[in-house]
């Protein structure tokens, strides 16, 4: 298991040539990468704020919760902080299972948990000034399927 | 004394990151009343309580959680991190 808040790039090939490797019960790998996207064609940054001392182990508490519903060989998370340029990698989860079903499923619980309670806030910086990313309600709601 | 942290849009509303605050508040309502009462600035950032989360030593929790023996408090928007 690995989780990272950091606020360097990662190398999501580099990250994902090891993972589950020597392990001859994995037959699934599942990665999602959050980019940095420009919806109004005027940002300029993405400033990612997290809560020191609270992040780490709140995505710990997440991930625990994953391994134990499913049954998973292995996890990555890494979640970027600071000032992010649009095209950059924010953010990658990836799992590691015996099956694709429980590899898929936890991925996206991963994501949904990742998105609604760990301590990041977004703020988007454009040529217009700058304005925080609000809570969608479909993030809240994500959290209920599971 | 308590340690009181703000994020994001909460921190840039009251004007800094943390400060230590002398309270006898029961409960973190207590506290946000409190708060409120001391400064233009608090009352804009606790109007909506709705608009706000909070963590009580780095756990989330909610505004009616007891403050006995809490070190650290923090209040900011929901998340958007993903």
């Amino acid at each position: 298991m690995k989780v990272s808040v950091q606020p360097e790039p990662f190398d999501l090939g580099a990250e994902l040539a090891g993972f589950g490797a020597g392990r001859s019960d994995v037959g699934a790998v599942v990665s999602f990468t959050g980019v940095v996207r420009d919806d109004s064609g005027a940002m300029e940054a993405l400033e990612l704020e997290h809560y020191p001392g609270m992040t780490q182990r709140a995505i710990a508490q997440i991930v625990d919760q994953a391994v134990t519903r499913w049954d998973l060989a292995d996890v990555i998370v890494i979640h970027r902080h600071g000032r992010l340029g649009i095209g950059e990698q924010i953010m990658m989860v990836a799992t590691a299972a015996r099956h694709r079903a429980a590899a898929f499923e936890a991925a996206e619980f991963l994501m949904d948990y990742l998105k609604s309670r760990a301590p990041f806030w977004k703020k988007e910086h454009g040529r217009d000034g700058t304005s925080w990313v609000v809570a969608k309600d479909e993030d809240e709601d994500a959290l209920k399927r599971w | 004394m308590v340690d009181v942290l703000y994020f994001a849009w909460v921190r840039e509303r009251i004007g800094l990151p943390r400060e230590q605050i002398e309270t006898q508040a029961a409960t973190v309502n207590d506290l946000v009343a409190e708060l409120r009462a001391r400064e233009p600035r608090y009352e804009a950032a606790f109007a909506d309580l709705t608009a706000l989360r909070v963590a009580l030593d780095q756990e989330l929790a909610t505004f009616d959680s007891p403050l006995a023996d809490v070190r650290e408090v923090a209040f900011f928007p929901p998340m958007t991190g993903g």
